[in-house]
């Protein structure tokens, strides 16, 4: 009987813990169904329809679909933007965690604190004028020329090139990837790492088999966020690279701005989404698997 | 009692008049400057046309405020037209080689040829701009122009090098040459050096777009990047590219002004000329102020704004307007050779046959000029 009426009282909280909650996943639903699904949708739709005379026509075509697949170009420039964004994610995933690492184990509270403050600084300032002062610093002219000129070194390229791109996504995604990095690393039980220690393991090892593993979503959801942020990105390889050769996102622009082809740039955009949604899923499916 | 009721309401009749003059004083404030307020135009061009550098002066004038759209590009501009209802720009600035395209899709009105100094041009064809007139009916008015071909970095390049085309393939220039990224000049060149003068470099049969590929593809390994207006500017001021393809003095002769070791010619191949040239929106209930702008910027002070533009510069088409540039900056018109016997006079070289207009291609599409570009931005 006294079982009976807790089980009816965890049901009434239950059905009102629900109504609760659906309320305020509400606004967050509509959000997502306005601002994304919608779109989303209307983007698919879009790769069907036809230009003419400069005006999109409702319509349900392939031929865009078999444009865009069919041409060589498209294709360099699709593995060259995997490619770039692979190495990005690598790059500020290696160059961030001795930062989140000492940030998260080596620093006080006080200093952490202000370190992430300095790190969300950047994001105050525009991305495009931040990539923009990069012509200051690595021009033939510049400022690195400049200094390793003292030395008798250089002058070398490096803006118009793909290290001038990697620079670029580096001033997008490295303090965000440090920071995202710092919060799981810090979370990892001491204890555990304390254990390792007393079990003879030196700091490499503890790093590699007691704090990688504990901080592993955290560290795997950085590099996603590095991936998504770099692969999507118009202005680093525009700007920085060059344009030489064009990133998808380039491609998008181009195509819109020649012949004002925007249902061939949604084919582009829905392949750039289909190919994030697989990256970010596989990602996190890794990142959540259960150790056997 | 009754007094004391009679005070209340009389307080309160007082209290509640003051708070309905204030507010209601932002109302009436609001009545009072709406008669002043200027007129809007919305204009649609390139960028810099409705900055007030360039309008001012018509505004205060007339009472009236710009409110521009940029855009970059022909193609973007029929795109913007097209995407709008009609009536949302009153005044459109298109590049000549797209007015036809907007007449044949009526998106601009008839203009008053009697309204403009056409009998003042510095050159006959100006008056009959290819495509500006249908059936004895003017559409729309050139107001500037200017001069593609060659630009290039004066410390690295020779003026007599650069007379030719044939300067982008130097092999001091690998990885120095840039293009401006629109392939409409960039391929009009290439197609220009492989002698394409006639009819035109847009004119031209599948054996000859073959070539101008073929050739645009040898100097893709001296290309170090494809850039739009601020790269370009950027790439060439802090002298990352030491030469330019697709663009001219409307761009190295800001940074020129600035004292940047920059210049533009117009090689032995011939140059391509860009035309700007402004038409009415269809639709525009101000068309009789646009007119009138129209007719500022034909007018002598109105060309030497075009002309000294802080944006991009651009030649004068009006006798007058050349002779109020020369009275007004002397130097800005020697520079850019409009001054009576100049070796670089924008109407001797158009006289000398070495000016062809920008086009579309006449016989291949526009998709496939613009395909290749892809191919070759990629190679």
């Amino acid at each position: 009987m006294k079982i009976n009426t807790q089980k009816k009282a965890v049901g009434r909280i239950g059905s009102k813990v629900d109504g609760y909650a659906l309320t305020w996943r509400l606004p967050v639903i509509f959000w997502q169904l306005l601002f994304f699904v919608g779109p989303l949708l209307f983007t698919i739709a879009m790769t069907f329809f036809l230009v003419k005379n400069y005006r999109m026509t409702e319509a349900f075509e392939m031929k865009n679909w078999v444009k865009m697949m069919g041409k060589g170009y498209f294709w360099d420039s699709y593995f060259l933007t995997i490619g770039l964004a692979s190495l990005a994610t690598v790059v500020a995933s290696c160059l961030a965690f001795p930062a989140a690492y000492a940030l998260a184990f080596k620093v006080s509270e006080n200093t952490r604190r202000w370190a992430i403050f300095f790190l969300i600084i950047p994001f105050f300032t525009s991305y495009l004028v931040r990539t923009f002062s990069w012509y200051v610093i690595l021009a033939e002219s510049g400022v690195v020329n400049n200094v390793l000129g003292w030395v008798g070194l250089g002058p070398y390229t490096m803006l118009n090139t793909k290290f001038g791109t990697m620079v670029g996504y580096m001033t997008l995604t490295l303090p965000l990837v440090i920071i995202l990095q710092t919060l799981p690393i810090a979370n990892v039980d001491r204890r555990l790492v304390e254990a390792a220690q007393n079990l003879g393991a030196n700091g490499f090892w503890t790093i590699v088999k007691v704090i990688i593993p504990s901080a592993r979503v955290g560290l795997i959801i950085g590099a996603v966020f590095c991936f998504i942020l770099s692969f999507g990105d118009f202005v680093s390889p525009y700007y920085l690279g060059g344009s030489k050769p064009p990133t998808l996102p380039i491609m998008i622009i181009d195509t819109t701005k020649s012949g004002q082809q925007w249902p061939r740039a949604a084919v582009v955009a829905v392949i750039m989404m289909v190919t994030l949604m697989v990256v970010a899923f596989a990602s996190i499916k890794y990142a959540y698997r259960k150790k056997s | 009692m009754t007094e004391k009721t009679d005070l209340l309401r009389r307080k309160f009749l007082k209290q509640s008049t003051i708070v309905s003059s204030v507010v209601a004083m932002p109302m009436i404030l609001t009545t009072n400057k709406a008669s002043a307020d200027p007129v809007e135009i919305n204009m649609l061009a390139w960028y810099g046309h409705g900055e007030p550098d360039v309008v001012s002066e018509f505004e205060a004038r007339n009472n009236v405020k710009f409110k521009p759209k940029y855009y970059a590009g022909g193609d973007n501009m029929v795109a913007l037209i097209a995407q709008s209802p009609p009536g949302t720009y009153d005044i459109i600035l298109s590049d000549g080689e797209f007015v036809q395209q907007l007449n044949e899709s009526g998106y601009i009105e008839q203009l008053n040829a009697d309204d403009y100094p056409f009998d003042d041009f510095l050159y006959d064809d100006f008056t009959q701009f290819p495509g500006h007139w249908k059936d004895g009916k003017l559409f729309s008015a050139m107001v500037r122009f200017g001069h593609l071909g060659v630009s290039y970095n004066k410390n690295h390049v020779t003026a007599e090098e650069a007379m030719s085309y044939q300067c982008f393939w130097k092999p001091e220039l690998a990885g120095k040459v840039g293009h401006f990224d629109w392939h409409l000049p960039s391929l009009g060149m290439m197609s220009l050096y492989n002698g394409n003068a006639k009819p035109g470099p847009f004119d031209i049969d599948g054996g000859a777009w073959d070539k101008v590929q073929e050739t645009t593809m040898s100097l893709r390994p001296q290309v170090g990047g494809f850039f739009d207006y601020g790269g370009t500017f950027n790439s060439l001021k802090n002298g990352e590219m030491l030469a330019m393809c697709g663009i001219g003095d409307w761009i190295t002769g800001v940074l020129e002004k600035d004292g940047a070791p920059v210049a533009s010619v117009v090689p032995k191949e011939g140059g391509i000329q860009w035309t700007e040239s402004y038409c009415i929106g269809k639709g525009s209930e101000k068309a009789g102020l646009v007119n009138q702008f129209i007719q500022y910027m034909l007018s002598p002070e109105g060309q030497v704004r075009s002309a000294e533009m802080a944006a991009y510069p651009g030649f004068c088409v009006t006798n007058g307007g050349v002779s109020a540039l020369q009275a007004a900056n002397m130097t800005e018109a020697q520079r850019t050779g409009q001054v009576e016997g100049a070796i670089n006079n924008p109407i001797r070289l158009i006289e000398e046959g070495r000016i062809h207009y920008r086009d579309i291609p006449q016989r291949q599409s526009l998709e496939d000029w613009n395909d290749f570009w892809s191919e070759y931005k990629n190679a």
